[in-house]
């Protein structure tokens, strides 16, 4: 198609368009439990140590508030709801959105519209919070619009590589079969885009889970929160475990999506 | 005003796919890709579109299943106008095979072959047996193909898949655009073989795009010469084209040599067999000698029990040596057998030192013989026919002409 040439020219431009290739260790399904297994390992070896450093800390009363059960439970639903929930709209909007933009009909519109979705990813997502909380509202929504608006471009940018890299005789041969165009696209086109579309979600994740952090200034809640109270209150210890837990979870859920990847993409490619 | 090249071809008996005044213009481009085409396919030919690069040859393919629309003519596929029908509905009578094959790289052999058959409703049972019996035809072997991916199979066994998959819902006509293109030449001989011979079973109507006038000459039953804009040169079967180029652009095309690449045309079994002296192996010298005197070749051909050759023994190696007969002589190599061409059995004929190569069938028995002679005259015979046919062509449009007038 032509316009494959497109989005590729500006990647350079936007770090989470590089993993467009996704890559990884589960590639070649052989996956062995080592490869499954190894991450989650280490993390659980972190946390435990962290939770043993811990122990052996004199914890004052405001560490001890900050850093109970209760409390990094509560934080962890909520950022795992705010990572989830708009990682469901970005797809939700980005992939109908990229499957449009790759039409020939739609080809005009493309520039623009990958203009909008740049700035997204451009403007610091504390920016938009921050200025969300002040024309709308504080909380949930405004954090999931933040978190939307800054992860989108990775899955329409794959969705849209994706797609354009799906080998041209292959589709002439579906549809010189008499295939219909929809049928190009559900049962050849999309298919065949699943492992990079799959990348551009991973991506999205990986992101939203980090910016998360972020949701606690418009009263979001999060892991953020754990951090955010450990600095206005000066204590490292509990600053240290708030990062230490979120950048846990980041990698775990990246390697989660390496799985899915690896899984949920068609066989025979 | 008639145009000569495509009304020459001798009359088809039923046309399979017409084509009439059949135009394509590119939007943006100043010359039309395919300007006003006038062509008759008919039923269970192998017709070839042969042309250099850039001619429209593949284009007209595509006017045909309309994945490019015509801008102006009429297309006429079994007697029905599908000029306006819809394309998909269409393209469902219509095998398509391409040179990149297209196979679908996530769905399995046995899936891919299964697709139109699934677009047109059929059972499973029917499609999983028409599977089977699709790969039986290719020579893939189903236990083994069924469900490998596409990227477990090698280039040929690839476009053998894309040939069963264009063949799956049993289409009347078929189009392949260069289908053994990307493969390698030894390979490519094979498959063109086997297709010949899977044709004379289906009979499909077959448009054939190549840019090879050598695969053009051997796969078609009738070749389209086409120069720039998809203008006819010359339509007529591959004999009198290399016969009789109908101009100097169709002369070029040809290249030299036209007369060795006749010989690619004409098979071992449509020649007169030259019967030689044989004795079977346990034969006595006597017996040899009086086969040897009883004709004028100088070698007798010795067969084994099962009538397959074994030696050339000539006169004098029956009088030096005592030896048994499977021993002394020179070994018989050069066999062929009947589907073969003649520029086959000339090859082989030249390792042969009596001149002469030996025909066999199927499981190897001595049928006759085919030599030098042979050959040459058969070229002769067949460049005179194809002049006086076309004389006689021209002179009959000519009294056409002048009735008219």
């Amino acid at each position: 198609m032509a316009l494959s040439g497109q989005p590729v020219a500006d990647a350079d431009l936007n770090p989470g368009a590089l993993v467009a290739g996704g890559t990884d260790l589960f590639r070649g399904r052989r996956a062995s439990a080592m490869g499954y297994l190894g991450l989650p390992i280490v993390l659980a070896a972190v946390c435990g140590i962290l939770f043993l450093w811990l122990g052996t800390q004199d914890l004052g009363s405001i560490e001890r508030r900050s850093l109970n059960f209760e409390r990094i439970s509560t934080a962890f639903v909520e950022h795992m709801a705010l990572a989830f929930v708009s990682t469901i709209f970005v797809i939700a909007i980005a992939v109908p959105l990229g499957v449009l933009l790759t039409r020939p009909a739609a080809r005009p519109i493309v520039p623009p519209v990958i203009a909008v979705a740049n700035i997204g990813q451009a403007v610091p997502s504390i920016g938009v919070l921050v200025i969300l909380a002040l024309i709308w509202t504080i909380g949930f929504w405004p954090a999931i619009v933040a978190l939307v608006a800054y992860s989108i471009l990775p899955v329409l940018r794959n969705t849209m590589v994706g797609l354009q890299q799906v080998d041209q005789p292959t589709i002439e041969a579906a549809r010189g079969m008499g295939m219909t165009k929809r049928a190009v696209l559900q049962k050849i086109e999309l298919p065949l885009a699943v492992p990079v579309i799959l990348a551009g979600v991973r991506t999205a994740l990986v992101i939203n889970v980090g910016t998360a952090t972020l949701a606690t200034f418009v009263n979001a809640g999060g892991l953020g929160d754990i951090i955010q109270g450990g600095l206005v209150s000066n204590r490292q210890t509990v600053v240290l475990a708030g990062s230490v837990l979120t950048a846990a979870l980041a990698l775990f859920i990246d390697h989660i999506g390496g799985i899915a990847e690896t899984r949920l993409s068609p066989k025979g490619l | 005003m008639p145009d000569v090249t495509t009304t020459a071809a001798s009359q088809p008996t039923e046309s399979m796919i017409s084509l009439q005044d059949l135009s394509k213009i590119f939007p943006g481009q100043p010359k039309p890709a395919v300007d006003s085409i006038d062509m008759e396919i008919p039923a269970g030919e192998i017709v070839i579109l042969v042309g250099p690069s850039g001619c429209g040859k593949t284009t007209t393919m595509r006017l045909i299943n309309r994945l490019i629309e015509p801008t102006s003519g009429r297309i006429i596929l079994e007697g029905e106008d599908v000029t306006k029908v819809n394309p998909d509905q269409l393209r469902r009578r219509i095998g398509y095979v391409i040179q990149q094959v297209g196979l679908f790289p996530h769905h399995t052999i046995s899936d891919n072959i299964a697709t139109v058959p699934r677009m047109l409703g059929w059972d499973e049972k029917r499609i999983r047996s028409r599977v089977d019996e699709l790969l039986a035809m290719v020579g893939l072997d189903p236990g083994t193909y069924r469900d490998r991916y596409p990227k477990n199979l090698s280039g040929g066994q690839r476009q053998r898949a894309g040939v069963a998959r264009a063949l799956s819902a049993d289409p009347p006509v078929m189009l392949m655009d260069e289908p053994f293109g990307a493969i390698d030449p030894i390979t490519r001989d094979r498959l063109q073989n086997e297709f010949l011979r899977l044709q004379q079973t289906i009979r499909k109507t077959i448009v054939f795009v190549t840019h090879d006038i050598d695969e053009a000459i051997k796969m078609g039953d009738r070749i389209a010469i086409l120069r720039e804009g998809s203008k006819i040169a010359q339509y007529d079967t591959p004999e009198r084209i290399l016969a009789a180029p109908a101009d100097d652009f169709v002369a070029d095309f040809i290249g030299a040599g036209a007369s060795l690449k006749r010989l690619g045309l004409t098979r071992v079994r449509d020649i007169e067999l030259i019967p030689w002296p044989t004795a079977g192996v346990d034969a006595t010298r006597t017996e040899v000698l009086e086969a040897l005197r009883g004709s004028d070749k100088g070698a007798v051909l010795i067969l084994d029990d099962q009538r397959r050759p074994v030696r050339w023994v000539g006169g004098r190696e029956i009088q030096r040596s005592d030896r048994p007969l499977a021993e002394i002589g020179l070994p018989s190599d050069a066999v062929v057998q009947p589907h073969a061409t003649l520029a086959d059995a000339l090859n082989e004929m030249l390792k042969s030192r009596f001149g002469c190569v030996a025909v066999v069938d199927g499981s190897g028995a001595y049928m006759g013989s085919v030599e030098f002679g042979t050959v040459s005259s058969v070229i002769q015979e067949l460049r005179r026919d194809a002049r006086e046919r076309s004389r006689a062509e021209a002179d009959e449009l000519h009294a056409a002409g002048a009735v008219n007038a």
